[in-house]
């Protein structure tokens, strides 16, 4: 367990390390989700007119949510760019023999990705505040809401992480990040479920996505909904990917 | 006289009996339309992305036909002219890198041997991402036809469209070759690319400019020249032959075109120098 713990500690410093001392690599990260909360907050808040939008704190937290969200899974996905790369440069092949505990390198990237994703999340946060963002939920809502973003970036942080260590080169990075972009704006991204029609509101209706916004909107709001499906889901995520991240590992150890 | 760029190792033949600024360019257009077509994940991925983008879009935000004042009840009809300037702009990073690689590679100083003008050499280099943007455009009306979206200004106008959309990737590939000239990496290149897709987010992509409610918002997206190109697209979709709007997108377009090119001929001058 200590030898886990060493690699883990070891491996996460240095992805978060990384990340800090390299503005290629932070800045993106911070950019793009606040561009999103600009663009769809400021940009499409006149779509809080249409007839049935309902929600309380306003179009500018509804989006916020998502952005929050958004963050959190893409913290998950950029870490696996990482991975990719430290293959490409044969730094984690290095890793892989120097390592007493290997469970430790995919545990301490994905305790990089969070630790990467609260940076990100807090400046989110804070210039949602910033726009004016209302908060209707109490303290033990709003700890809710930040343990589904936990469990996002948890998931995706284990699915790039294993896709990272089965493909082993940076050019997977389309292929990591491309289902997850898909699946997040398969999800009630603009308007609630409720207001969505034809081909997209079936889809978003059995996207698991859908059930992790909607709870998370809601804890917001004040008026949880979904709470245990949205859990159990990522949850559910969490163990798979955690599966698929540990045969990924194999493979790459079998490549050497 | 033929000069045959197609196939690394180039070389460029003395202009015994003197080669003509066209015969150069489309020596070098040559070797870089193959090249583009030899890279089939370039052509995919940009081509892919913003359809699917506008699949979703076009159906998640259907809802904003609903605000009082929308100019059209089908929502694709608004939208199809995202795909065709977030198709440009992944052609200007195909554009800047590829002339960024051959910077890097040392086959621009190779060039630089030869007779070759540096305009043919920009031009030319910029023949791949034309035809790819041209290839995009097509795919992206077809796709739009084939979602339901239908032209206001009839044949003429999309034929038309076609137009706007091949100089707006043109005008784009200039700048990515810009960057290129003037970085002399691809790194840099696909770096300067989210700040590309920041003025796509920042225009009237997703509403009309009047429906735009945050007032900083607005001001900003009627700041930038994206909503105009936008506007010029959309207009052919929705309003028919408007004057003004075309006006505005092709002065735009061209604005773009003719200071991307002024300041890569520039760029190249010293960078040929230097090396």
């Amino acid at each position: 367990m200590r030898r886990f713990l060493h690699v883990t500690r070891g491996v996460a410093w240095r992805s978060i390390h990384n990340t800090v001392v390299n503005p290629a690599i932070l800045v993106p990260s911070i950019v793009f989700p606040l561009f999103f909360l600009v663009a769809f907050a400021g940009g499409l808040s006149r779509i809080a007119e249409v007839p049935n939008f309902h929600y309380r704190p306003g179009y500018t937290s509804f989006q916020f949510v998502f952005v929050f969200l958004q963050s959190a899974a893409f913290g998950g996905v950029f870490t696996g760019f990482a991975v990719a790369r430290d293959f490409d440069s044969g730094f984690a092949r290095r890793l892989l023999l120097s390592a007493p505990h290997r469970g430790g390198i995919i545990a301490g990237y994905v305790l990089g990705a969070l630790l990467r994703w609260a940076i990100t999340g807090a400046v989110v946060t804070l210039a949602a505040a910033i726009a004016g963002m209302h908060v209707y939920g109490d303290g033990a809502e709003l700890v809710a809401l930040l343990g589904l973003g936990v469990l996002m970036n948890l998931v995706a942080a284990l699915w790039a992480c294993g896709l990272a260590m089965f493909l082993r080169t940076e050019q997977a990075g389309a292929v990591i990040q491309m289902p997850v972009f898909v699946l997040l704006f398969l999800a009630p991204v603009y308007v609630p479920l409720s207001l969505l029609t034809g081909w997209i509101h079936d889809v978003a209706r059995y996207n698991p996505v859908t059930a992790v916004l909607q709870a998370a909107r809601g804890l917001l709001a004040g008026s949880p909904t979904e709470l245990a499906l949205a859990f159990g889901l990522l949850a559910a995520g969490a163990l798979i990917f955690g599966a698929f991240a540990r045969r990924g590992l194999a493979s790459a150890e079998r490549a050497g | 006289m033929v000069v045959d760029l197609a196939h690394e190792p180039q070389t460029v033949r003395p202009p015994a009996s003197g080669v003509s600024l066209t015969e150069q360019t489309l020596a070098v257009a040559k070797r870089a339309i193959v090249r583009t077509s030899r890279q089939r994940a370039l052509l995919v991925f940009p081509m892919i992305f913003p359809l699917i983008l506008f699949a979703i879009n076009g159906s998640a935000l259907s809802a904003a036909t609903k605000i009082p004042g929308f100019p059209t009840q089908n929502y694709r009809d608004f939208l199809i002219a995202v795909p065709f300037v977030q198709g440009a702009m992944f052609v200007s990073i195909t554009a800047g890198v590829d002339l960024a690689r051959d910077i890097e590679s040392g086959f621009l100083n190779r060039l630089a041997l030869t007779p070759l003008r540096g305009e043919a050499l920009l031009i030319g280099q910029l023949g791949g991402a034309l035809v790819l943007g041209t290839l995009q455009a097509i795919v992206y009306m077809l796709v739009g036809l084939a979602s339901g979206v239908s032209f206001a200004s009839g044949l003429g106008g999309a034929l038309v469209l076609l137009l706007l959309a091949n100089v707006i990737a043109f005008a784009f590939a200039s700048l990515g070759g810009l960057l290129a000239l003037r970085f002399g990496t691809g790194e840099a290149v696909q770096g300067i690319f989210p700040l590309l897709f920041v003025t796509l987010f920042l225009s009237s992509s997703s509403l009309p400019l009047d429906l735009i409610k945050a007032t900083w918002f607005r001001d900003i997206a009627a700041c930038n020249p994206v909503s105009y190109l936008l506007g010029g697209l959309r207009s052919l979709v929705i309003s028919g032959w408007d004057g003004q709007a075309l006006a505005l997108a092709f002065g735009f377009a061209l604005a773009i075109l003719v200071l991307a090119l002024g300041f890569s001929q520039a760029a190249m001058k010293t960078r040929l120098a230097r090396r």
